[in-house]
Formats: C-alpha cells, sequence, structure tokens
C-alpha cells in the first residue's frame, strides 16, 4: 500500500463533506421550471394497486381511471345534478322506469385505434359483472348478476345499448352509477388479445391501459412514478397537455419544497401548515373544493353503555366542531352533521349540536351515568383525525367519560372496526359513487343485524339494528319523483341525527396548491372528476 | 488418527486429499449453515407478519367491498388455510424459483425488487464511499491527533449523527441546499424531463446514464443523489470514524509501533502501512455491517427524498400485510448480509493470514 498523502500535512481534509455535497451542484444546477407541454403533480399514491376499472376502488387509481377511460355518462362538474353524455350521444328511459336505451356517439375510437361502440360497452359491463371485484356491487344493486347480466345488458344495434333493471329505480340513481369508473369502457379487442385462461384480460389490465379517454396511461411504477400521455385517438377535445406525470411523494414538507422550487407544478397532499404558509406567496395559488368524504367518529351499541340513546346524543354535545374546524380542519374540511355530503341530492346545510356539556350531563344522568364511564377509542396514527381524536377525548372528559385513545396504523384499526370488537372509532367514509343513496346504504340500512350478517355496513359494524329505516332507505332509492326523494333523504337524516351511534364532524375539502401559470385545474367532488385533460400551462 | 508430519508442514501444505476433503467439509457445513439461516429468517418473517393484527385482503379489495367479495379473495389467497400450510405451499413455491406477485403492485415481487433494488443499491454505495473515504482519515486523525482539535470536531460530529434525527436533517438538508442555495437537485432520482430519456440497463442510473453517453443525464443524476448519499455517508461516517479511532489508538500503544519508531521509520509509514493494517481488520467487519444496514434501505431517507428504494417498499407492503413482498425484499436483505459477512471474513483472511483455514 502506497502513501498517497498524509493527513497531517493536508489540512483540507474537513472540507471534504461539504465538497461532496456539492458536488452535484458544479456538475448541474437545478433546472428551473417544468417542460411547458408537461404537467407534474407531487401525490401520495402508494394506494394504488391496480389499473383496471373493473377492480379499482382506491382514491389515487379513481383520478387516473375518470382522465384515461370514458364512460356512458359522466356528471358535469360545475353542477353535479346534471348529467352529460360521454360515450353515449342520448339516452332514453322505457316509461315503467326499468329498461334504458343509450344511442352511443358514431365514429369513436380505443386509444389503441380499435373502434368502440354497442359490442364494446356491453362487453364492459359484461365484463365488471362477471369478474366481480370489488366495485362491482354499484352495478349488481340494481339487479345485474353473473347469470342474468348477458341478457340485461344488450346490444341492440350497432349504436344502441340497452341496460334493464330488476326494479324502477330512481332513473338518476341508475344513470348516476354509471357514471362511476366500474362502468368504464374498455378495448374489448385488445383485452380479449391478452386474455389467459378466460380471464377477460383481468391479469394483464392490473398494469396496463386499454381505454379511450382524453388521457392514457403510459406507466404505473408503484412508490415511484404514474405517467399519463395524451390520446390523440380522442374523438372530443383533446388535452392541452402532451404528458402527466405524478410523482409519489409522501411527505407534505417535501412537496412544498418541490412546488416551491418549481420542480413540480401541483401539490396534491399539504398538510394545513404547509397550506398556511404557502398561502400569498408570489407564483403559487391554492383552490379547493368541497369532496365526498365525511370524518365522523361512531359509537359501538354492543357496548351496553352506547345502547343507550342519551349516551349517544350526549357524545354529540361533546365535540368542539367550531374551535376543531378552525384548527386541525382549518381550510381542509367544513362541519357536516349530516350522513349526505354537500352537492348530493338531499343534502343538509341542518348542524344542530355544538360543544355543550351542561346538555350532555344532564342527558348521561337520564341514562343513569351520572359520573361518566370510560371507554377506548381506536385512532390511526395520521393527521387529521389523531388530533380530532385528542380533542374529543378532552372535551368528552368534562361530562366525565374517559376515552382512552388507541393508537395504530390504518389497516389495524379498520381490521378491528370490521369486526366490531371496538368501543369507539374515528374514520372516514367516502361516496363511492355520486348519488345519495352510496351514503344511505352505508349509514342508515342495515338489512341483517346478526354477527354472520350477509352485508356489513356501517351501522352493522356499530351494532344499529334499524329495521324501520332501512325500509325508509329502500324506498327513497325506488322514488322517481326527485322532489320527493330529496325529502325523503331529508327526513331519514333528521332521525339520524338524533339517534344514530355516529357522531358526523366534517366534510372534507381537498385542496390543491398549484403554480401560478398553470390554468383550468378544478378538483372534482368525487376522486374520478378532477380531469387533467383541460390544464393547461403558461 | 494425527498424523506427526502434519505439525511441521507449514499451513497451506496439508495432502492434497485431507486438503479436498477439508474443503468439502466447510463448504457442505456454508450450505447448510446458509440453508438454516434463509429458513429461519422466512419463517420468523412469515409468521410475525401473519400474527400482526392486519387483514391481508383489506389490501387487496379495501374498505367497501362486499362481504362475498372478501371471503372469496381470503379463498383464493389461501388464508383459510392454517398458517404452516400456507408457510409450506410459499416454501414450495419459492423451492421453484417463484416468490409470487404482490398484491399492491400486481408484479411479480422479484421485478418490484429488481427495481427498488438499485436505488437502494446506488444510494448506499455512494453513502458507503463516503463514510468510509471521509471516516477512516478522520478517524485515523483524531487517533493521532488525540485530544486536538481535529478530534473534538470529529467527536461532536460523531454526536450528532447519533443525536439528530435523519429525517429532519434530511428536511433540512432539503432546505438550504437544494430550496436556498440550489446547489443540489430535490427529491427524486432524476428530473422529470430524462424520465425517459435513459435507457435502463441495471437499474442504477449513474451507470446506465453513463452507458449510454448521456452526460447532461448523469450530471442530473449525481446532483439528485449527492445530498441524500452525503446524509447517509455523514451517518456512516459518525459511526466508522469513532470506530477507527479506537481501534487505531489500540493499534498505536502496541510494542511493534515502537519498535518501527525505534528503527527509524517515518510517522506516515508507521500509521497508514502499520497501525492502520492492524485496524483495518475489525474495521472491515464495522464497514460491512454498515453497509449492509444501508442496503436494507433507509426508510426515513427514502420518505424524505422521494427514493423509490427497498427501505420504502418494504415498509409499504408490511404495513398492508403483502407477504409475499415482505418475504421477497427478507431474502434480499438476508442475501445482503450473508454475502457481506462472506466478503468480510475473505477480507479478514487477505488481511491477516493468521486467521487463513488449516
Amino acid at each position: 500500500m502506497k502513501l498517497l498523502f498524509s493527513p497531517l500535512r493536508r489540512r483540507s481534509l474537513p472540507l471534504a463533506l461539504a465538497a461532496l455535497v456539492s458536488a452535484g451542484a458544479a456538475v448541474q444546477p437545478a433546472l428551473a421550471g417544468t417542460p411547458k407541454d408537461t404537467l407534474v403533480l407531487a401525490a401520495a399514491f402508494d394506494d394504488v394497486i391496480t389499473m383496471d376499472p373493473a377492480e379499482a376502488f382506491e382514491i389515487s387509481t379513481g383520478e387516473i381511471l375518470g382522465n384515461t377511460y370514458d364512460r356512458l355518462l359522466r356528471f358535469d362538474i360545475n353542477d353535479p345534478s346534471k348529467l352529460l353524455g360521454d360515450v353515449a350521444k342520448s339516452w332514453t328511459v322505457s316509461p315503467d322506469g326499468k329498461t334504458f336505451t343509450f344511442t352511443l356517439k358514431p365514429g369513436l375510437k380505443f386509444a389503441s385505434g380499435n373502434p368502440l361502440g354497442a359490442e364494446e360497452v356491453a362487453f364492459s359491463l359484461h365484463r365488471a359483472i362477471l369478474l366481480d371485484k370489488a366495485p362491482a356491487f354499484i352495478l349488481t344493486q340494481f339487479g345485474l348478476n353473473k347469470a342474468n347480466v348477458r341478457d340485461m345488458v344488450k346490444v341492440t344495434g350497432p349504436l344502441t345499448v340497452t341496460l334493464e333493471t330488476d326494479k324502477a329505480y330512481a332513473s338518476t340513481f341508475v344513470l348516476n352509477c354509471l357514471t362511476a369508473n366500474i362502468a368504464s369502457i374498455v378495448d374489448k379487442q385488445l383485452l380479449l388479445s391478452k386474455e389467459q385462461n378466460g380471464d377477460m384480460g383481468y391479469a394483464w389490465l392490473k398494469t396496463n391501459y386499454a381505454g379511450s379517454g382524453p388521457l392514457k396511461l403510459r406507466e404505473w411504477r408503484a412508490n415511484e412514478i404514474l405517467t399519463l400521455e395524451r390520446n390523440d385517438q380522442y374523438a372530443g377535445a383533446k388535452s392541452k397537455l402532451v404528458r402527466v406525470i405524478y410523482r409519489h411523494v409522501k411527505e407534505s414538507a417535501t412537496q412544498r419544497l418541490l412546488l416551491e422550487k418549481g420542480d413540480i407544478d401541483i401539490a396534491r397532499n399539504l398538510s394545513p401548515q404547509d397550506l398556511a404558509a404557502m398561502a400569498g406567496q408570489t407564483g403559487v395559488k391554492v383552490t379547493s373544493t368541497p369532496k365526498g368524504t365525511l370524518f365522523y367518529i361512531s359509537m359501538n351499541m354492543k357496548n351496553a353503555n352506547f345502547a343507550k340513546p342519551e349516551v349517544r346524543e350526549a357524545m354529540k354535545y361533546l365535540v368542539d366542531y367550531g374551535a376543531i374546524g378552525d384548527t386541525l380542519m382549518k381550510d381542509i374540511g367544513v362541519i357536516q352533521q349530516n350522513f349526505l355530503p354537500m352537492g348530493l341530492l338531499g343534502a343538509s346545510k341542518v348542524n344542530p349540536y355544538k360543544l355543550d356539556v351542561a346538555k350532555a350531563k344532564a342527558l348521561l344522568v337520564k341514562a343513569g351515568l351520572p359520573d361518566g364511564f370510560k371507554v377506548t377509542m381506536d385512532v390511526r396514527t395520521v393527521q387529521p383525525v389523531q388530533g380530532i381524536a385528542e380533542a374529543v377525548q378532552q372535551t368528552a372528559k368534562r361530562a366525565g367519560i374517559d376515552i382512552e385513545i388507541l393508537p395504530g396504523d390504518g389497516k389495524q384499526t379498520l381490521t378491528k372496526y370490521r369486526a366490531r370488537t371496538h368501543d369507539m372509532y374515528i374514520g372516514q367514509w367516502g361516496a363511492d359513487y355520486w348519488d345519495p343513496h352510496t351514503n344511505a346504504d352505508t349509514f342508515v340500512r342495515n338489512p341483517d343485524n346478526a354477527d354472520d350478517a350477509k352485508a356489513k355496513p356501517l351501522t352493522w359494524r356499530n351494532a344499529w339494528a334499524i329495521p324501520e329505516m332501512t325500509k325508509k332507505a329502500d324506498a327513497a332509492v325506488l322514488e322517481r319523483d326527485p322532489a320527493k326523494r330529496r325529502a325523503m333523504y331529508e327526513a331519514l337524516q333528521t332521525e339520524f341525527r338524533k339517534t344514530s351511534p355516529f357522531v358526523m364532524l366534517f366534510q372534507q375539502t381537498e385542496v390543491a396548491a398549484v403554480r401560478s401559470n398553470v390554468d383550468g385545474l378544478k378538483l372534482g367532488p368525487t376522486s374520478d372528476t378532477t380531469y387533467l385533460f383541460g390544464v393547461s400551462k403558461r | 488418527m494425527p498424523d506427526p508430519l502434519v505439525a511441521l508442514r507449514a499451513p497451506g501444505q496439508l495432502p492434497a486429499g485431507r486438503r479436498l476433503r477439508n474443503g468439502l467439509r466447510a463448504g457442505a457445513r456454508l450450505a447448510l449453515a446458509l440453508a438454516l439461516t434463509y429458513l429461519g429468517l422466512l419463517a420468523v418473517t412469515f409468521f410475525i407478519g401473519r400474527v400482526i393484527p392486519v387483514d391481508p385482503v383489506l389490501a387487496i379489495v379495501g374498505d367497501h367491498a362486499p362481504e362475498h367479495v372478501i371471503a372469496r379473495v381470503r379463498e383464493e389467497m389461501g388464508l383459510n388455510k392454517p398458517l404452516y400450510v400456507q408457510f409450506g405451499i410459499y416454501l414450495q413455491h419459492v423451492a421453484q424459483g417463484d416468490f409470487g406477485t404482490s398484491v399492491l403492485t400486481a408484479n411479480p415481487v422479484m421485478q418490484d425488487i429488481a427495481r427498488a433494488f438499485p436505488a437502494t443499491l446506488e444510494l448506499a454505495t455512494a453513502g458507503i464511499l463516503i463514510g468510509v473515504l471521509v471516516g477512516v482519515p478522520l478517524g485515523v486523525w483524531s487517533a493521532v491527533r488525540r485530544g486536538g482539535l481535529v478530534d473534538h470536531v470529529v467527536r461532536v460530529m460523531g454526536l450528532i449523527g447519533y443525536s439528530v434525527p435523519i429525517f429532519w436533517l434530511g428536511l433540512m438538508g432539503l432546505l438550504v441546499f437544494y430550496a436556498r442555495l440550489g446547489w443540489v437537485a430535490g427529491p427524486g432520482r432524476i428530473d422529470v424531463v430524462y424520465q425517459y430519456s435513459v435507457e435502463t440497463v441495471s437499474g442504477l442510473l449513474l451507470l446506465d446514464a453513463a452507458l449510454g453517453g448521456q452526460w447532461e443525464a448523469f450530471g442530473n443524476v449525481l446532483s439528485h443523489l449527492a445530498l441524500p448519499a452525503a446524509l447517509l455517508g455523514y451517518f456512516s461516517l459518525a459511526y466508522i470514524s469513532r470506530m477507527t479511532r479506537s481501534f487505531m489508538l489500540k493499534e498505536l500503544a502496541q510494542e511493534y509501533i515502537v519498535a518501527a519508531r525505534a528503527k527509524g521509520l517515518s510517522e506516515t509509514r508507521i500509521i497508514w502501512r502499520h497501525a492502520l493494517r492492524n485496524a483495518m481488520v475489525p474495521l472491515v467487519t464495522v464497514i460491512a455491517l454498515s453497509y449492509a444496514g444501508l442496503l436494507e434501505g433507509s426508510v426515513l431517507t427514502e420518505t424524505v427524498f422521494s427514493w423509490p428504494g427497498l427501505g420504502l417498499y418494504l415498509t409499504n407492503s408490511l404495513q398492508n400485510a403483502d407477504m409475499n413482498a415482505v418475504l421477497g425484499s427478507t431474502i434480499v436483505v438476508g442475501s445482503v448480509f450473508i454475502g457481506l459477512n462472506l466478503l468480510s471474513d475473505l477480507l479478514y483472511q487477505w488481511l491477516d493470514p493468521r486467521t487463513q483455514d488449516r
């Protein structure tokens, strides 16, 4: 070993680390800004597990599929009560309310160049039912099943498809369900060419793309990058962007640095603290929209104390909605004490509960619990739910209810909740499709409260047996007069507010921070309606 | 029967038959040890993964899925079978080279790892290079000038390295060198403009960019790598320099050093040629283990720097009870440890002939 230098003579070593840190800088200065035809977003998309619209049910995937797949109809994101044709040019409902006929736009093509007609539409709906993955219930709830789907969804002409339902549902309910990702139109020819063991291309489509939307999927690399590109086969208004790149950035502070530096155009998951710090900065603007996701605390009625209606109502008086809304939920949520988020038919602005310890104490006395009681609450260790749980713990204590917080990872608390072995649980619920039945189905329907029930909605998880309300919710989905249907949901919510084991807290507001040279970004009310194909950059 | 002649022979001059037999025996011992290590590793990981109170089905079907779908997926995943049967099936597949598919990414586990591991390898290698190239000389220097300024500086740096959370230091580094000074590129491995211009060959972006002759992209990758590598380098440096110092102090107090000085050898030669060479023997283990630790993937560093490495992959898989991915990653991490251990054993023998097998 020959000696190259002696540390005793050379005095530059302490500088070595600093030199190495800046080594990259000497080679290349960081590029300012992103290319003009490319939109770069930082988002946490580790929830993505599949790219198949028949299976995908995750928030991040929702947005990707909304941009890359067409469906029969979409709802207008500026007025969600209005439906717009997507591949359907027009549609009619038979007088008995059970047959829907869709006429398609002519000359449509998939990104692959294959034609898109009635055959492909019918195949897509058949495939969703036959594969029967998690979101398939959105379509099976109006009577489609594996055995009958080929008869219920039929091709009646090169550009006409009919859909039959088992009952005369509110027609908007059926049509609203068809705007969901599960009803995406997939490329039959392409999928059948990739078929393995009769799986209708299921194995292949998990990581691939077979759609016709304004953008197409180029690549999904889990935990790293997700790239969309303009679909030049698209018949409608073409995307102004050539490329959309999602970078997986989990940490809010990192997203903020990237945005400030101009290495990304949009930051999707900023914490309220980082958002507050960004507000008023030049070069960055903030956009927000109310989402169909609700924050709530639930009480398991298997716990004898929560079986008492007074105790459940007392809990609703033991939350300082205002204070939490001004701090933990500032800019990311608004108070909502009903099971329907604003924007859905029948949503209510009635939010009667405020922190009122005296009233809560009186109710507890009435329930025979003047000294309160001890109880546990399962809490995911993420914000804002952890903060909300701690705030509620403080206020509940003032009425003698001693809440012990059991912290856990998301999947862990959920596993326990689903087995209904919790006392209290704090969670979120997002609408699965844009119709009030989506939340009525889980908050005010409980067809069977037995331990081995076939369906286990949130009511079941909290052991709330409500045969009468279940009937009312079933009637509401069959009501074809929109005004009457709205009144039915309003009535259901009045009852729900008073008696349910759910302390409804906030409706989520989604916020994105955007570079000011980005135009046309509007976050949609659902995860699958944040459209990027209308976005452009200056 | 002991052969009296053997004692008279120098080591390495055993009869050929005996040497072969020894070699075979050592090989068999090694194979058995390896097999047991892997089996133990897999068993522990598998059973821990299965007893954590997370329903693996949830990760696939989500919270809103109907009961019959949940039941069917549970059946498809074989989760209804007893744990030992599940483990047996897994081992059977592994023996056939099938590590299964990750339920989170829908890719074969080995394909995922082939993508995540090079990212970690690149970062860890850069980190350990900094750790060794800076840490060892610093350690030597502070041992030689014990109690001097450098010694104090190294000690304080080591202390900071131990007590400051890497997460915080990473964010501060980004804030200063990326956001404020603009010396280095930000989180991620490469700027989006180069994202699709570098062809993937090895997954090591520096190498791939160099192979493709794309020097602009190479510079960009280097610029992205600088900060997280410096951070990991700093943490391994803190450890390596401290260990180097104490090994060196021990060597410098030995009699052969006095003898060397009496012989009139230059101080430089004594320190670097004699003392360090002997200190290197235990130091190799320290370095190998630090490197192995970095190769596991540092989940915090990877989170802050949005680095799509093994640490992030493993953590995300574990949180979702994606056992195929967890077990596959465990095998890779285990192999890294075993491989580096073997390597350091070999280096031992090269550095110190006395430890060679007889």
